[in-house]
């Protein structure tokens, strides 16, 4: 019968009741329910209820208001406190601060980033509504996604799917063209668009109208390419020459295409389409595809519905032999070009979105990092504010007091990190813009940005405080007053675990720093089959160009200057015409062939330098290589044939010869395999570049200047325009550089948080233990078994963590390698070499600590206090 | 000074404290009280009282010892002050002097 009285009533009294009362009034409603639970123990409990619930008025009760009548002081003091703390402890301030504020910093460049690239194209005013056609076909088992489209379909989708649109646009892929007025001429890139392109892409029109471009003798202009041609004067009315052919009347200006915009730098101007239609030089069956069709749908039409309507809008028109491509139309919303641009087997499989995510995880881990740093100096460091603490606890402050104290004090460091992060984030933005490609500018006045800073201070105030604060108010006073206060054996735990959190991260990072450079490295280093060294191709853009192309030619020759010239329809770097119905000995009747050309002229060859294997190079000795074909070892292999010289092929309308095999030349995609390809003499007339090579005697500059007088001398309504082959060939991996250079900085940033984290640890454990180093000195320990002694516990820690990355590590690279058909094997040492590195890093930093300690005369550690 | 009232429970808890002098806490005062009324008082009631008395500055409290019926509670205990005796003696005689005016009635 020793039941006490009803538990739920008296923690009401005691929650509500006055201190200075409590004592009296729970020790008589105890007394008196005890005598009454002799009796009866039910009624005991009632009674005892009923009485507490008496009590329950306002002079019982306690003011529940008196802690926010001083608050403010307390908050001041805790402001006071924190700051004296850090300015004491100047090193830990300095580690504590220096770690938040670089990983506050990243997440701000990565967010700008991240930010800049979900709100791409979202300045366009019908985003949801326009879409581009694109088409999926079926060749050689496989499904391909083309952007490309006939000239056919554009009006096949206006006369009979126009309910579901509202505009439907042709218009060529962007080119650039040669504009000119009386004095000035320009080279600029820009698109042929049907009427109702510049309502699709909704522009903002400076001067003129939209509808303007429905003349087909008129232009539209970009404002800064109109303001190079006219000024500040408005330009409509204007007349410009369209590459020394055409004048077009200038109907109207707009606004530049802003830089997050997927048109960006393809429309300097927009010129109506049936220039190119009266042109000539293009076919208009259903099969000829050359022209992008964007729409947009009406407001009240559902973009999917529309893309499953117009699925057969091909496929219904092509003939018998066509459809075996089996195409099939559909719409491809603006919201997802720039994100979402590849496709697999007619699956949208994502893009860049997969960077997004990479950047985005990669700025919270770094974040992530700083703030293990806050929390592990933090709550190494207790020992010392222990005291503090349980004086606080004896004089009255309860633990959410103290709580809030440490959120006051991680707060503080929180917002002086954010400061230098600013600061960090201001000087660094040219750089990292330069880096990333990008143009990002931050508009400090707008309040969205503020909202995100202050909120995210919070957060991270949150993320890195809760810990200590929880942890520290947690001391018992009379344990820490007393002296006896000891951290236990697994106090430090999940401080260890914390470091390894660390290491981990940044062991990943650097292994995919080393995977992207060694992809990098085994892509540049890839025989390309050809010579770069001194190859400039110069684009001809004018008829007269084609026409005194002989001349020209003749005279750079014996300028001495140029080993050799030729005409080619593309670059030997960027070979993307490809063509089917080849047909040869021997070859399945199944099979949808598709092969590369190289339309070229005869001295090609011994311009860009390839190999022949086999055979003869192209000659004009001969009056029959008019016809002849030289194939490249991919194709020999692609048609099947044993002994590919002297076979017959029938290509493009003619009957070819093959003269000639070459090896294999990278003339697409560095990461791809080489593609089949065969070379003929031009067929179409369609040189589209002049290639040169510079004579080994002459140099570069030389070159160019006498190139420079003799293009203009014989051309002279043309600007002067060269390419140095090998810069266009180190486009080809320019996103992964710079892919593997920002992966580089946010690694060698990770592993330098992580560090100066190591550093603060490792200085804080060689502080505490001191006196234990001076009497092991004493009796006779060495210098380096001292630092053994230190440095042994975070080699461990180290190497689990490498443990733990390794294995990750290798997963994500396997993953990202595999999206590329000519790849590097991941080596064993990548990870030994990553390991070891962390190794050193580790016992650098430690070492510095650890060999101070172990230095430090046993006479002074000692005789402290 | 100035005119302090004392209510009807509260004098009778004052009477109750002098009575008790030095052993007068909330359960005794109750007990004796409950005996002396011969009716059921709640302990809340007399705790309402003793706080207003003291406030007037009728009684003084002082802790006692822990003791093991009260769940490790201290008793307080009241003491009435040289106040608080006056006002008892005041009401006292202020209530004789009326009562002796009552002339001789009798109800059969």
């Amino acid at each position: 019968m020793n039941e006490g009285p009803p538990k739920r009533a008296l923690q009401f009294l005691r929650w509500f009741c006055r201190e200075d009362y409590l004592e009296e009034i729970e020790g008589d409603l105890t007394e008196v329910f005890k005598k009454h639970f002799e009796n009866s123990p039910d009624k005991a409990k009632w009674k005892f209820v009923l009485s507490v619930l008496k009590y329950f008025r306002p002079e019982f009760m306690k003011s529940f208001k008196s802690y926010q009548t001083n608050a403010n002081g307390m908050y001041k003091s805790y402001f006071k406190v924190g700051w004296r703390n850090l300015i004491r402890e100047k090193g830990y301030s300095f580690i504590n601060i220096g770690g938040l504020a670089l990983g506050i910093a990243v997440v701000m460049l990565i967010g700008l980033w991240v930010h800049d690239e979900l709100t791409f194209d979202k300045l366009q005013e019908n985003y949801n509504q326009v879409a581009a056609v694109l088409q999926n076909n079926t060749v050689d088992g496989t499904i391909e996604t083309w952007s490309s489209q006939s000239y056919q379909l554009g009006l096949e989708l206006r006369n009979n799917y126009g309910s579901y649109f509202k505009h439907v646009a042709m218009s060529t892929f962007p080119s650039s063209s040669i504009l000119a007025d009386k004095e000035k001429a320009f080279s600029a890139v820009g698109t042929f668009m049907e009427a109702d392109g510049p309502e699709v892409l909704s522009l903002n029109m400076v001067h003129g109208m939209r509808s303007g471009l429905k003349d087909p003798t008129s232009i539209l202009l970009s404002a800064s390419l109109a303001a190079t041609f006219f000024g500040t004067d408005n330009p409509v009315g204007k007349v410009l020459k369209l590459d020394n052919d055409l004048d077009l009347k200038v109907a109207g200006v707009y606004r530049n295409i802003p830089n997050n915009s997927s048109f960006r730098g393809e429309l300097s101007f927009i010129a109506p389409l049936e220039i190119i239609v009266n042109r000539g030089g293009r076919s208009f069956g259903w099969v000829n595809n050359w022209l992008q069709v964007f729409v947009q749908v009406n407001e009240n039409v559902d973009m999917q519905q529309a893309s499953l309507a117009i699925k057969d809008a091909k496929i219904k028109n092509v003939n018998e032999n066509d459809k075996r491509f089996k195409p099939e139309l559909f719409l491809y919303p603006m919201s997802r070009w720039h994100l979402y641009s590849e496709f697999k087997g007619g699956v949208n499989t994502g893009g860049r979105i997969d960077f997004v995510r990479l950047f985005g995880s990669i700025g919270v881990f770094v974040l992530l990092l700083g703030c293990i740093n806050f929390m592990n100096l933090s709550t190494a460091r207790s020992q010392k504010r222990s005291k503090e603490i349980g004086v606080r606890k004896v004089i009255g402050s309860g633990r959410g007091q103290l709580v809030r104290q440490f959120f006051v004090e991680s707060l503080l460091v929180v917002m002086i990190a954010f400061i230098f992060s600013l600061l960090l984030v201001y000087l660094s933005l040219p750089l990292f813009n330069n880096i990333a490609g990008k143009n990002i500018q931050i508009n400090w006045t707008r309040p969205s940005l503020w909202l995100v800073l202050i909120t995210s201070i919070f957060l991270i105030t949150f993320v890195s405080g809760s810990y200590p604060s929880l942890y520290l108010s947690a001391f018992s006073p009379i344990k820490v007053l007393k002296g006896t206060f000891k951290v236990g054996r697994y106090a430090s735990l999940p401080r260890k675990a914390l470091v390894v959190v660390q290491f981990t991260v940044s062991v990943i990072l650097i292994i995919g720093t080393i995977v992207v450079y060694q992809q990098i490295q085994y892509a540049k280093n890839r025989p390309i089959g050809y010579d770069l060294n001194g190859l400039i191709t110069v684009p001809i853009k004018t008829k007269d160009v084609k026409r005194n192309y002989t001349g020209l030619r003749n005279e750079l020759l014996a300028s001495g200057k140029f080993s050799e010239v030729s005409a080619s329809e593309t670059t030997i770097t960027n070979l993307w015409w490809s063509d089917w119905g080849f047909q040869w000995r021997g070859k399945d009747p199944s099979l949808q062939d598709n092969i590369y050309r190289g339309a070229v002229d005869y001295e090609f060859g011994k311009t860009v330098g390839w190999k022949i294997k086999d055979g003869r190079d192209f000659s004009r000795e001969f009056s029959s290589d008019s016809t002849a074909m030289i194939l490249n070892e991919a194709a020999v292999k692609y048609m099947g044939l044993d002994n590919p010289v002297g076979e017959n092929i029938r290509a493009y309308g003619r009957n070819y010869t093959v003269i000639g095999v070459v090896e294999d030349m990278v003339t697409q995609s560095l990461y791809e395999s080489n593609k089949q390809t065969v070379f003929v003499i031009d067929p179409f007339n369609n040189a589209n570049f002049i290639n040169l090579k510079i004579s080994p005697h002459s140099s570069a500059s030389e070159a160019i200047e006498a190139l420079n007088k003799i293009f203009v001398r014989h051309n002279p309504g043309t600007p002067f325009e060269y390419k140095f082959a090998d810069d266009e060939f180190a486009d080809k991996f320019s996103f992964e550089v710079r892919v593997g250079r920002l992966v580089g900085i946010f690694a060698g940033l990770a592993v330098f948080i992580s560090c100066l984290g190591l550093f603060g640890l490792a200085s804080f454990v060689a502080e505490q233990r001191t006196k234990e180093i001076g009497i092991r000195k004493v009796l006779g320990a060495s210098v380096s078994g001292l630092w053994q002694m230190l440095s042994r516990d975070f080699v461990i820690l180290v190497i689990i963590a490498c443990g733990i990355a390794i294995p990750i590590g290798y997963y994500f690279t396997t993953h990202w390698l595999q999206q590329y058909d000519y790849r590097t094997e991941i080596t064993v040492w990548v990870f030994f070499a990553t390991a070891a590195g962390a190794l050193v890093i580790t016992l650098l930093t430690v070492s510095f600590q650890a060999l101070k300690a172990a230095l430090i005369n046993p006479v002074n550690s000692l005789k402290t206090e | 000074m100035k005119q302090q009232s004392l209510g009807e429970f509260e004098e009778l808890v004052l009477l109750m404290v002098a009575a008790l002098h030095d052993e007068a806490y909330g359960v005794a005062i109750l007990e004796n009280l409950e005996d002396k009324l011969k009716k059921k008082v709640n302990i809340s009631a007399v705790h309402v009282a003793l706080k207003r008395i003291e406030d007037k500055g009728f009684v003084k409290s002082r802790f006692g010892g822990i003791t093991e019926d009260r769940g490790g509670r201290r008793k307080k205990f009241y003491v009435i002050t040289a106040l608080g005796k006056r006002m008892l003696d005041a009401q006292y005689v202020l209530r004789n002097s009326i009562y002796k005016q009552i002339p001789k009635i009798s109800f059969g």
